[in-house]
């Protein structure tokens, strides 16, 4: 782990995961505060924990399943009314894919 | 007694037998909201007319004779991440402005169907991060016990609408301290249940795995009722607990047979004046005849940094859903990327931002065992450590906040904002429950609260030994303009 060598390219290629389109100015912010937060973080790095299992959840639960009826759900219009673009009762983005 | 220093157990009583009407209830705490909550902030949403029609409604089902539930026309507050379909719910965040959920939260059925009148949607640090309300995206609340201060947060809407007699009760949700510790600052009861008791369906998620809803209120029999109406298993959240449930046990107080013990490393990063005051705590549990003994957890010094990979990395995969297409904020952009991109740097805050870029560091390639596995294994020695301690003590006990409610501004640097949880953390990281019960006065006399933890599904003896340390304290946290 090299927290502390966190570059600014590397919190722009982080911002570009989360899509985040960050300005410079919060690169150069962020490149600093996330190296002092992982600093920060380095304590637990000492702890020898080869045998200790992860936990990832609380509760000893998974894969809650339900009988697979129909249900009442959420109204579609309130749903679509939300939305900042629809068209024909969809959700309406930007060309994904291929050219005029 | 005036109407707004009212509890919930009294406010249902006395609606139920007519003494009072539910809009007499609603009409005494909206004047308050009125007249006071310019200076305070607490309300990013003021339901008037919804909760005069919804009183009306009770009044008129009283006088039928019909039953009335245990909250019989009880206000309260619900924190803006939780949803009411139809009401604006923006988790203080400019990515939702406007935004009208098609759906109720379970915990708001749940209040409604027992007579309970929401009145109103509080702030909170955007998406639940923070601990100060400093983070809203709107406006920072003031804290009503001293209006130059933070309420604490990220619940801070919630708790100071409780301290300010807004509301008597309100709702909050705690992914690493965000009720206990507003709570705390405010002089306010306040509740983190155990993981799963709780239905979550409605809660705009921020860590699933340590995410909790629960109750404030002025009194700890008042945040017990409430509790033991949102509890219960729920088919709509899939990590509700099928067997867990709580049973409101009013007036149990007796904690002559109980083992306490004083979590060691809980008392060094805590200001002098709040020591004071959890000194005088212990010495009250004492005297009530508890035995009370030091005992030492050392993985929690460790919490913090767990916490703070562990809750970024589960926000940065929940706060995906906000990209423009479904609802909220679009910017648009030459292609989809890009429309992502920047309706995301224009919705969130820096806070929010900086928690996703935490936590995609700490998910992404080359750093997943170093950072986020090993704070998940940093979590199971967590669990054991407490699991230890919990065979020679019945509940553990600390403060809740290092200090009391600190000024606005004071921590800019946002480490130094995140060790307001210190105490809070290990609580959520095992999925125990645990609560802030106001004491005593600490420096200029603001409120300083004691945290309560216990073994998962122990809410019993929590409240029993909250109730003990409420008995024995004579503080009572007041309002700047109430003196």
């Amino acid at each position: 782990m090299s927290a502390d060598k966190i570059s600014s390219n590397e919190t722009r290629h982080i911002a570009h995961l989360a899509r985040l389109a960050l300005s410079e100015a919060e690169i150069e912010d962020f490149t600093g505060q996330l190296a002092a937060i992982l600093e920060h973080a380095k304590d637990i790095e000492s702890l020898n924990l080869d045998d200790v299992a992860p936990t990832r959840h609380a509760l000893p639960i998974k894969n809650v399943m339900r009988s697979d009826e129909v249900r009442k759900s959420v109204n579609r219009e309130e749903v679509l009314r939300m939305a900042p673009e629809t068209q024909a009762n969809m959700f309406l983005v930007p060309k994904i894919i291929g050219e005029d | 007694m005036e109407i707004i220093e009212l509890g919930a157990v009294e406010i249902a009583k006395a609606v139920k037998s007519g003494e009072l009407s539910a809009l007499e209830v609603v009409s005494a705490h909206l004047s308050e909201i009125n007249e006071h909550d310019g200076d305070v902030g607490a309300f990013l949403l003021v339901m008037a007319d919804r909760a005069i029609e919804r009183a009306k409604e009770i009044d008129k089902r009283r006088s039928g004779g019909e039953e009335l539930g245990a909250l019989a026309g009880v206000p309260v507050a619900l924190k803006d991440n939780i949803v009411l379909q139809g009401v604006e719910t923006t988790c203080a965040s400019k990515i939702l402005s406007g935004w009208e959920p098609p759906y109720t939260a379970t915990v708001i059925e749940k209040l409604i169907s027992q007579g309970a009148i929401p009145i109103g949607k509080t702030n909170l640090d955007e998406f639940a991060m923070g601990s100060s309300t400093e983070n809203s995206a709107y406006f920072p609340t003031r804290n009503p016990v001293k209006l130059d201060r933070v309420p604490g947060g990220s619940s801070g809407g919630s708790a100071a609408s409780v301290a300010s007699r807004f509301a008597p009760i309100a709702i909050g949700s705690d992914t690493g301290g965000s009720i206990r510790q507003p709570a705390s600052l405010c002089g306010v009861v306040g509740v983190k249940p155990t993981y799963g008791l709780v239905s979550r369906y409605g809660l705009i998620a921020f860590a699933s795995s340590l995410d909790q809803i629960g109750p404030f209120a002025k009194s700890v029999d008042d945040a017990s009722l409430v509790l033991s109406v949102i509890a219960g298993h729920d088919g709509m959240d899939s990590t509700s607990s099928r067997t867990a449930t709580y049973e409101h046990a009013p007036n149990e107080s007796d904690i002559s047979s109980l083992r306490i013990g004083v979590i060691q490393e809980m008392m060094s990063d805590v200001s002098n004046d709040v020591l004071g005051v959890f000194n005088q705590s212990l010495d009250a549990l004492r005297s009530c005849g508890a035995k009370v003994e030091t005992v030492s957890i050392p993985a929690v010094r460790y919490g913090l940094s767990s916490y703070y990979l562990i809750a970024p990395a589960e926000a940065s995969s929940n706060l995906a859903r906000f990209d423009g297409v479904r609802y909220g904020l679009r910017v648009t952009g030459a292609d989809m990327n890009e429309t992502y991109g920047l309706s995301r740097e224009a919705g969130f805050g820096p806070e929010v931002k900086r928690r996703i870029m935490l936590g995609t560091y700490a998910l992404s390639a080359g750093y997943y065992d170093a950072l986020y596995g090993k704070a998940q294994k940093v979590r199971t020695l967590i669990v054991s450590e407490f699991a230890r301690a919990y065979s020679d003590f019945d509940v553990l006990v600390s403060p809740t906040s290092p200090t009391v409610a600190f000024g606005f501004g004071d921590k800019s640097d946002p480490l130094s904002m995140y060790m307001s949880d210190v105490c809070t953390i290990p609580s959520n990281l095992a999925g125990h429950p645990a609560m802030s019960v106001p004491f005593g006065g600490g420096a200029d006399g603001l409120p300083v609260g004691v945290q309560i933890l216990a073994p998962a599904l122990s809410e019993r003896v929590m409240f029993q030994v909250a109730r003990a340390l409420e008995g024995a304290s004579t503080y009572m946290a007041k309002p700047q303009w109430a003196h």
